[in-house]
């Protein structure tokens, strides 16, 4: 589980060249709203997972959150990149990332929770990771060139993370009887936050019917099984009939993502306009 | 029996003198395996210290490439870290020693990590003034006798120059910017300079230490003449950014062909190192926590390999 330094990603910054597509405005606007959906989810858990930096159980674990949150935020500017080409106006990444305000995020709320104990943030990644995995590869096949291009890219750095995660809920889940007991409090913490990300919200819908996105119920099957296959290797149960949470894909939120956004835009919102 | 020490020592003495590398399995004088324990495992700690006033401000950089290259910095000190506890675990030391060591202050950090990082341009200033000491410091150190440590600065370097360019292009971006951006810049450049200079230790004649890790080539240059290269390489950039020395006693000598710098605050520098920094409680107090919250996830690691490996046996017999 030592994770090679030399193989930590730097900041390769990917340039995607694919031009914006010929889209009716009304389709384009729902891409849009889409991308910056994707890009607010990998923006603010890879913001969570860089507050574990310098604080990690293990140098060699400290290294790997920060390695997947560098790999989240670089997903995140490919995709606030094309949301800002597809928009038109003029605004760039970082517009979109330290000037708008909490209900204009469309993240769910499963990213925005506090990483609480390394249990909890193990369990929060495992869950997206589980999704996120299986999301991209279908995302690949999208109609829309760019987003098949972007998660091409990330499904290499999601295939590391989902081994990661999935390695450390076994570990914990069948390690000593604390990690257990803290892996399942991390469960009960957590799984109401699950169910959102197979939701599908009215933008959502409409996009599917055009070939933008997958289906999420098909992704739903993979995500189950392998969610299945892991806990029992981790000797735990899946939790069955649990209220499942949702609202952020629509701008609802947690009390949290308020303050989240308050400390990561502190300095955009406090000197407007200047260059960093 | 003690013709053959006598003999050993001789080829030590030999080897370092004609450079060559002294490796682990090589024989060693006492004294100079304990020096480079002290010295390596200090050296590790500062890395791994020093990720705390930067990591202050990952999640509030200013732009999604700031934090990026922020978050791969510091993630690059752990890096340092690491490969410094393993040097040193080539000595005989182990690594959860060296850090119970840390934890309970015997061991020492380099002190310029117990002063705060109050804005943004604080991160422009540690990396251009504080990776720019510590390359200083440390390209000597690729040359080090001990093989692994030698061979372990080299890795080192080439990331803390980049950390130091990173560092020169956010004052750069700062002094070309608003007035609050370069007053913050002028700030932070006023904060750091002094605690820099002292990152390259007590003045020559005050460091015991010196002579004998010259002769053994652990060393290779004098603090006092690493401090003068680091003034003479910074005044001119700070020239380039636009900033003022905060030191008013700061002239060019034609006959040295180097700047005169002012009186160092000594009693400062020794008041940080016996433990009265503005942050040295913190910083230590941050590291105790880190490792008592993540001693359950260490110990649950450790259990569930030796269940794998059970189960493997089993599975054999
Ligand atoms: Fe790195
Ligand atoms: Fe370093
Ligand atoms: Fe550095």
């Amino acid at each position: 589980m030592m994770h090679n330094h030399e193989n930590a990603p730097h900041l390769h910054e990917q340039h995607f060249n694919t031009p914006v597509q010929d889209y009716a405005p009304e389709v384009k606007q729902l891409v849009l709203e889409y991308t910056l959906q994707l890009a607010d989810t990998s923006f603010i858990l890879g913001h969570r997972l860089s507050e574990w930096c310098g604080h990690g159980p293990v140098l060699e674990q400290d290294m790997a959150l920060s390695n997947i949150a560098l790999d989240l935020i670089g997903e995140t500017r490919s995709l606030y990149q094309y949301a800002a080409e597809l928009e038109g106006k003029g605004r760039t990444e970082d517009d979109m990332a330290y000037l708008r305000d909490t209900v204009e995020y469309k993240n769910p709320l499963l990213v925005e929770q506090p990483n609480g104990d390394f249990g909890d943030t193990i369990m929060r990644q495992f869950i997206f990771d589980s999704f996120h995995f299986f999301f991209l590869k279908e995302l690949q096949n999208s109609t829309d060139h760019r987003l098949a291009a972007i998660a091409e890219k990330s499904l290499k750095e999601s295939s590391y993370h989902i081994k990661w995660s999935s390695e450390w809920v076994i570990r914990l889940g069948d390690g000593t009887e604390e990690s257990r007991k803290r892996i399942e409090k991390a469960i009960d913490n957590l799984w109401p936050f699950s169910g959102e990300l197979f939701m599908m919200t009215a933008t959502e819908k409409k996009l599917l019917e055009h070939g933008v996105i997958p289906d999420y119920s098909q992704i739903k099957n993979s995500w189950d099984a392998h969610v299945a296959k892991v806990f029992q290797e981790a000797t735990l149960a899946v939790p069955q009939n649990v209220w499942m949470q949702s609202g952020g894909k629509e701008g609802r939120h947690t009390e949290h993502l308020g303050f989240v956004l308050t400390e990561l835009q502190y300095l955009q919102r406090t000197y407007p306009g200047l260059e960093w | 029996m003690e013709e053959v020490e006598v003999n050993l020592e001789a080829q030590f003495e030999e080897k370092v003198a004609k450079d060559i590398r002294i490796e682990p399995k090589d024989w060693m004088p006492d004294a100079y395996r304990k020096t480079l324990i002290r010295q390596i495992s200090q050296h590790a700690h500062s890395e791994i210290v020093g990720m705390l006033p930067e990591g202050n401000w990952i999640t509030r950089a200013p732009s999604l490439k700031r934090k990026a290259i922020l978050l791969a910095k510091v993630q690059d000190e752990a890096g340092h870290g690491l490969y410094l506890y393993s040097a040193a675990e080539t000595l005989g030391a182990s690594r959860d020693q060296m850090i119970a060591d840390l934890h309970s202050g015997k061991a020492k950090y380099s002190s310029i990590f117990n002063y705060p990082t109050l804005s943004w341009a604080d991160i422009g200033a540690i990396g251009w003034l504080v990776d720019g000491a510590a390359i200083m410091n440390q390209v000597p150190l690729c040359r080090t006798s001990y093989g692994p440590y030698a061979r372990a600065m080299v890795r080192v370097c080439k990331e803390e120059s980049f950390h130091q360019r990173q560092g020169f292009e956010i004052m750069m971006t700062l002094c070309n910017g608003a007035p609050e951006q370069k007053k913050m810049a002028q700030e932070a450049f006023n904060r750091w300079w002094w605690p820099t200079l002292m990152m390259f230790g007590p003045k020559d004649e005050e460091s015991p230490n010196t002579e004998q890790s010259m002769r053994w080539r652990i060393k290779r240059f004098t603090n006092d003449e690493l401090r003068q290269r680091f003034v003479d390489m910074m005044v001119p950039q700070a020239e380039f950014l636009g900033l003022t020395v905060p030191d008013k006693d700061l002239t060019w000598n034609e006959a040295k062909n180097g700047y005169d710098y002012g009186q160092i605050d000594w009693d400062e520098f020794w008041s940080v190192v016996k433990g009265n920094g503005p942050c040295n409680k913190q910083r230590i107090q941050t590291r105790v926590k880190a490792d008592q919250e993540g001693a359950w996830v260490r110990e649950a690691a450790l259990a569930h390999a030796e269940k794998r490996a059970q189960r493997e046996q089993q599975k054999v017999a």
